[in-house]
C-alpha cells in the first residue's frame, strides 16, 4: 500500500473516531454535563497517570484478543459477532482446566489452563465455520445465537455442578489455585495477558500478510471459485480461521478468569467481547491496527469509572460512546467509498 | 402431562408475541431488499421507551405507540445509514445493536426500580373452572392486535399498491426505478415500518411478560427473528406458526417447573436460540424456490 494511501485511511478512521466522541459529548451536553469536562475527565480516566494507564492496560488485553475473534475470520470473508460467548467458552475452560490439572506445577499448569480456554473458544466459533461450510447457515447469525447458547452453558455450569458451594451472593465456579493464576508485569497491576494479546496481534499480521496460508485464506474469502481454480482446499481455510478466532476470545476468557476473577461467574460477561467487534471494525479488519484502536478502547473502559464518580453518569454511559463510534466509523465508510475494499462486510 | 401441555400452550401464546411484531416487522424491511441486523437494538430500545412513556404518563397504550415512535427512529437511522454509498448492511445492523442497548441501558438506568401501568388483558376463559385453562386463555391485546396484522401483511403484500411497490424493490430494483420509484426510499420507509413493529414487539416485554425494565430483558429474540424470517420464507402467515413455535420453546423451561422439573433453567432459556440453530441448519440448503426476495442477496 502507498504510504499516502495509508495516511489517508488511518486520518479517516481517526477522523471518525473523534466524530463519535463529539457526538457522546453533545450527548452529554444535552444531559446538562459540562462536555469539556467530562472529555479531560475521559483523557485523565485513561492515560492521565500511572494508575489509570495500569486500569487501561489491563482492559486491553482482554480487547486484543476478543477484536481477532472478529478480525481473523474477516479474512475469509466472513463476519463473525458471537466473541463474547467464546470469551466465556474460555473462561469456562480455564475453571475446567484448573479442576482437572490443579496438581501440576505452575511452568505446567497455567499453560495448560490457558489452552484449555482457548481450545474451547476455538471449537465454539468453529461451529459456526463449520455450519457455514456444511450447510450454508450464516456464520454471523450463528455466531450470535452460539453466544446465547454459551452464555445459558456458561450460567448453568458455575451456578450448577461447578460452584463453590462456599460462594453464596454470587454464585461462582470454584477458584484457580493461587499458583495458577498468571502473573503481573513488574509491581502494576498489567498481566501478562497483555503481552499476550500483543504477540497474538503481531502473529496474526505475520501470519495473515506473509504465509501462503494466510495468502490462501484471503483469496478463499475474496474469490472461492479462483481458490477452487487454483486447487487451494475450500472448507479448512475457512474453519480455520474460525478456529484461530475462537481460540483468541477463548484465551481473553481465560486470561481474565486467571488473572482477574480467579474464578468463573456472571460477572465475566462484562462486553469485552462486544466491543472487540467495534476494535475489529475500526481497525478495518487488520491486526496490527487492532492494538492501538483497543488501548484507546480499553481506555475509554477505564474511564467509565470516573465519569460515574464526578458526573452522575452511569457506567452504559461508555456503551452509548462505543454505539456511537461504531455508527460514525460505518458513516466514514461512505466518505471514500471510492478507494474501499468491498468484500470486508 | 396435561398440565405440562397447557402451561406449553400459554407459554406459547404468551412468549411468541415479541417473536411475532419483529418477525413481522423484518418481513415487511427484506421484502423491501434491505437486512436489518439491527432489530435486537430496535426491541431492547421498544421496551424501554415504551416502559417509560408508560411510567411517565400512566398509559400503557400511550407506552405502546411511544415504543413503535422509538423503533421507527431507530430504523429510520439504520435505513439513513445503509443509504449510503459503500456501507454494509450487516455493519450497520451490528453497530446498531451496539448502539440501540447502548442508548437503551444508558436512558433506562433510573427506570430499574419503579412500576409502569401494565398492558390489560382479555380474558376468553371466563367459562373454565380449571385456573390454568383460564391462565392460558387470558390473551394480551398485543398479542390480538399481531393475529390480526399477520393476515394483513399477507394481503397488503399480495395485493395493494404499497404491497407491490415494496416487493418490487425487493425483487427487482431496476424496474422500480424504471417505473419511477425511489428504491432507497422505499426501503427507507420499510425499515422504518421494519423498526416501529420492532419497538411494539419490545414494548410487550417492558409492559405485560416479563412486565419490568431490566437490561436482560431480551435474550436474542430480536436476532432470532431475523432467522424466523427465513425460516417463514417471508410470509406473513407462516411468521405468526413460527413464532408460536418458538414461544413454545422458550416457555419449555416454565412448563417443565408446572411439573416439578426445575433444574437447569438456564439452559432452558436458550432453547429459542438453539431451536433457531437446529432450524437454520436444517433448512438453509433449500434454496431454490425459498420465496426469498431476490435483491437480498446479504445471505450465501
Amino acid at each position: 500500500m502507498e504510504l499516502r494511501q495509508l495516511v489517508s485511511r488511518i486520518a479517516r478512521q481517526v477522523g471518525a473516531l473523534l466524530f463519535g466522541l463529539l457526538l457522546f459529548l453533545i450527548f452529554v451536553a444535552v444531559q446538562g454535563r459540562n462536555p469539556l469536562a467530562v472529555l479531560s475527565d475521559l483523557a485523565f480516566g485513561a492515560f492521565g497517570n500511572s494508575f489509570s494507564w495500569q486500569n487501561t492496560l489491563v482492559r486491553t488485553a482482554p480487547l486484543l484478543l476478543t477484536a481477532l475473534c472478529t478480525i481473523v475470520p474477516a479474512q475469509a470473508g466472513i463476519v463473525i459477532i458471537g466473541n463474547e460467548g467464546a470469551l466465556l467458552m474460555g473462561g469456562l475452560g480455564a475453571v475446567l482446566g484448573s479442576m482437572a490439572f490443579g496438581f501440576l506445577p505452575p511452568a505446567a499448569g497455567i499453560p495448560v489452563i490457558l489452552i484449555a480456554g482457548s481450545l474451547l473458544g476455538a471449537i465454539w466459533i468453529s461451529l459456526s465455520g463449520i455450519l457455514r461450510q456444511a450447510r450454508g447457515v450464516d456464520p454471523t447469525i450463528s455466531s450470535l445465537l452460539l453466544h446465547y447458547v454459551g452464555l445459558a452453558i456458561f450460567l448453568f455450569l458455575v451456578e450448577g455442578p461447578l460452584r463453590d458451594p462456599a460462594t453464596l451472593n454470587k454464585p461462582s465456579s470454584w477458584s484457580i489455585p493461587e499458583a495458577l493464576r498468571i502473573g503481573r508485569l513488574g509491581s502494576s497491576d498489567v498481566h501478562v495477558g497483555l503481552v499476550l494479546g500483543l504477540i497474538a496481534c503481531l502473529g496474526m499480521w505475520v501470519l495473515l500478510k506473509y504465509s501462503a496460508w494466510g495468502f490462501g485464506v484471503r483469496i478463499a474469502g475474496g474469490n472461492p471459485r479462483t481458490a477452487a481454480m487454483m486447487g487451494l482446499p475450500r472448507n479448512s481455510p475457512v474453519i480455520a480461521v474460525c478456529a484461530i478466532g475462537g481460540a483468541c476470545a477463548g484465551l481473553a476468557g481465560a486470561v481474565e478468569v486467571s488473572a482477574i476473577h480467579y474464578n468463573a461467574n456472571a460477572s465475566l460477561a462484562s462486553g469485552y467481547g462486544f466491543s472487540g467487534i467495534l476494535v475489529a471494525f475500526a481497525a478495518r479488519q487488520n491486526p496490527l491496527a487492532a492494538i492501538p484502536v483497543s488501548l484507546l478502547l480499553g481506555g475509554l473502559h477505564a474511564a467509565g469509572g470516573i465519569l460515574q464518580r464526578r458526573h452522575g453518569l452511569s457506567d452504559a454511559s461508555i456503551n452509548v460512546l462505543q454505539g456511537l463510534m461504531f455508527l460514525a466509523i460505518l458513516m466514514a465508510d461512505g466518505w471514500g467509498a471510492s478507494t474501499r475494499r468491498t468484500a470486508k462486510g | 402431562m396435561l398440565s405440562f401441555i397447557m402451561a406449553l400452550v400459554a407459554g406459547a401464546v404468551r412468549l411468541s408475541t415479541p417473536f411475532l411484531f419483529v418477525s413481522l416487522g423484518e418481513t415487511i424491511t427484506e421484502k423491501s431488499g434491505r437486512i436489518n441486523l439491527g432489530l435486537e437494538g430496535i426491541l431492547v430500545f421498544g421496551a424501554l421507551s415504551g416502559f417509560g412513556a408508560s411510567y411517565l404518563s400512566g398509559s400503557a397504550l400511550i407506552g405502546v405507540v411511544a415504543a413503535g415512535i422509538g423503533g421507527a427512529l431507530l430504523g429510520a437511522i439504520h435505513g439513513w445509514l445503509c443509504g449510503r454509498p459503500g456501507t454494509s448492511s450487516i455493519a450497520v445492523g451490528i453497530a446498531m445493536m451496539v448502539f440501540g442497548l447502548g442508548i437503551s441501558f444508558y436512558l433506562g438506568k433510573p427506570l430499574i426500580q419503579p412500576k409502569a401501568p401494565q398492558l390489560p388483558d382479555i380474558d376468553l376463559g371466563w367459562w373454565a373452572t380449571s385456573p390454568a385453562v383460564r391462565a392460558a386463555l387470558r390473551i394480551n391485546l398485543l398479542f390480538v392486535l399481531g393475529l390480526l396484522m399477520a393476515p394483513f401483511l399477507r394481503w397488503a403484500f399480495r395485493s395493494t399498491r404499497y404491497g407491490l411497490i415494496v416487493r418490487m424493490a425487493g425483487e427487482n430494483a431496476q424496474a422500480a426505478r424504471a417505473a419511477g420509484y425511489s428504491v432507497e426510499c422505499v426501503r427507507l420507509l420499510a425499515t422504518m415500518a421494519g423498526g416501529a413493529l420492532g419497538g411494539i414487539g419490545g414494548s410487550f416485554l417492558s409492559l405485560y411478560y416479563p412486565g419490568a425494565w431490566t437490561e436482560g430483558l431480551s435474550s436474542g429474540q430480536g436476532l432470532m427473528a431475523v432467522a424466523l424470517v427465513i425460516f417463514a420464507r417471508w410470509d406473513p402467515m407462516r411468521c405468526l406458526w413460527a413464532s408460536l413455535i418458538f414461544g413454545a420453546a422458550g416457555s419449555l423451561g416454565v412448563a417443565l417447573q408446572s411439573i416439578g422439573i426445575s433444574q437447569g433453567f438456564h439452559l432452558f432459556n436458550a432453547a429459542p436460540a438453539m431451536l433457531t440453530l437446529i432450524i437454520m441448519t436444517a433448512s438453509s440448503s433449500t434454496s431454490g424456490n425459498s420465496g426469498r426476495p431476490r435483491e437480498l442477496t446479504v445471505f450465501s
